[in-house]
């Protein structure tokens, strides 16, 4: 088995000097494809998104498990034949549970979340903004605070990278697909319990 | 009070012993043990709060303004083939919140150079026009493009759906609410280390078990609060 954190493809990381020509390529590519994804699929709409903290517009929830079904797929047999990385970030149980709350909660106030944001401010939902400007100071509030944290709320429950085939003692690749299944057979019932 | 001095005298003297009696409970101790008890069934009512609730009516439907131009299974499966894509041809994952890290750094710099320098945060991830840079602000851009070619440029500061329920003269309430959101996000989201994109869909798609708890911890805060802002205040 592969080790999360090991490369098994030589990595093209950039220089410090910054990305080189091909990956500012890659970078803008990807990104167009993800803002015009996000606008066609309604998640830049402020009732798409605040229509699913209502439980009343699943379209949130249909794009993420669909991406995370697709993408899970792809990236495990990938990886499975050395072809991609995997980038797993660490499990920390405090930080991330706090973190994730105050999130959702800041997420439920602006509605938009920060990719979804960037999309928003294309499609010239101009509201945006002024989450945008939260965005920042949140941001270097952390940043002022980022030694403080380090000491406290990061290290309550760290437990490094960890996967959740590797916490279930179970292979990866027939996991990833038994969980894929699972998934669609979700998504099925919840197209049918929520048209929208 | 002298009853329940009494109480306690009478216990006493059924015991049989000298010790003294035990002095009765403030009233202040008895309500602060209430508030303990209170405490505990915080956690309780904020998973299953949200779902009574959910009977409850909003008084607006999201479900009554305009939708998504394009099914929301094709736009996530291709969400999670552009993840094949930047796995394979950049080495990297699909994210946003550090945008608005690096953009604070570099006001921060332009305003207390050597102080931002000092932050432990931007020691370690010091602020650059690096790849997730360059990303984000071409997102802006593809937005751009997919509404102007389906047309759906919005050109609104306050969405209708806004308006139903704060109404049309609400923009004050709008900038404190966005500037709070946005403020509690990006914090909540460098203390958690990923945002939806970050972990919502590159960490949920490498079965990354932070990401699935962050992710659960977001939904759970989202829907409290979008419950509280659209019912109480």
């Amino acid at each position: 088995m592969i080790d999360p954190g090991k490369a098994v493809k030589e990595s093209s990381e950039s220089s410090p000097a910054g990305p080189s020509g091909k990956k500012v390529l890659t970078a803008i590519v990807f990104g167009l494809a993800f803002g015009f994804l996000l606008q066609k699929g309604g998640v830049a709409k402020y009732n798409v998104l605040i229509g699913q903290l209502l439980l009343q517009d699943f379209t949130v929830v249909k794009i993420m498990v669909s991406a995370i079904i697709v993408g899970m797929v792809g990236i495990f047999t990938l990886n499975h034949f050395a072809k991609v990385n995997l980038h797993i970030k660490p499990t920390r149980i405090g930080a991330q549970s706090i973190g994730g709350l105050l999130f959702g909660a800041g997420f439920a106030l602006l509605a938009y979340c920060p990719g979804t944001g960037a999309a928003a401010l294309g499609q010239g939902s101009w509201d945006v903004l002024f989450g945008m400007a939260g965005l920042i100071a949140g941001s270097y509030l952390f940043a002022e605070m980022s030694g403080w944290l380090k000491k406290t709320v990061e290290t309550w429950g760290e437990k490094g990278k960890l996967t959740l085939p590797d916490l279930l003692h179970i292979p990866r690749l027939p996991f990833a697909y038994a969980a894929a299944v699972l998934l669609t057979v979700g998504l099925f019932f919840l197209q049918r319990i929520y048209p929208r | 009070m002298t009853r329940e001095i009494d109480r306690v005298a009478h216990a006493h003297a059924r015991a049989g012993f000298d010790a003294p009696p035990k002095p009765p409970v403030p009233r202040f101790f008895a309500r602060a043990r209430r508030t303990t008890r209170g405490a505990r069934a915080l956690p309780i009512l904020l998973v299953f709060g949200p779902l009574a609730v959910h009977a409850a009516d909003f008084g607006v439907n999201a479900t009554n303004y305009d939708g998504p131009a394009w099914s929301p299974y094709f736009v996530g499966g291709a969400i999670g083939v552009l993840s094949w894509l930047t796995f394979y041809f950049a080495d990297k994952t699909i994210g946003a919140s550090s945008f608005y890290a690096t953009l604070a750094g570099f006001f921060g710099k332009a305003v207390a150079p050597k102080h931002t320098e000092s932050l432990p945060y931007y020691k370690d991830n010091p602020p650059a026009f690096d790849w997730g840079f360059i990303f984000v602000t071409s997102t802006i851009l593809g937005g751009f493009i997919a509404a102007w070619t389906g047309g759906e440029f919005r050109n609104e500061w306050l969405h209708p759906m806004w308006v139903d329920r704060f109404g049309a003269d609400s923009m004050l309430l709008r900038g404190i609410i966005g500037f709070a959101g946005g403020a509690l996000m990006a914090f909540g989201a460098r203390l958690a280390g990923g945002c939806t994109s970050g972990h919502g869909i590159s960490g949920t798609l490498q079965l990354n078990a932070g990401s699935w708890l962050t992710v659960i911890a977001m939904f759970i805060g989202g829907i409290a609060t979008a419950m509280l802002l659209y019912t109480a205040l």
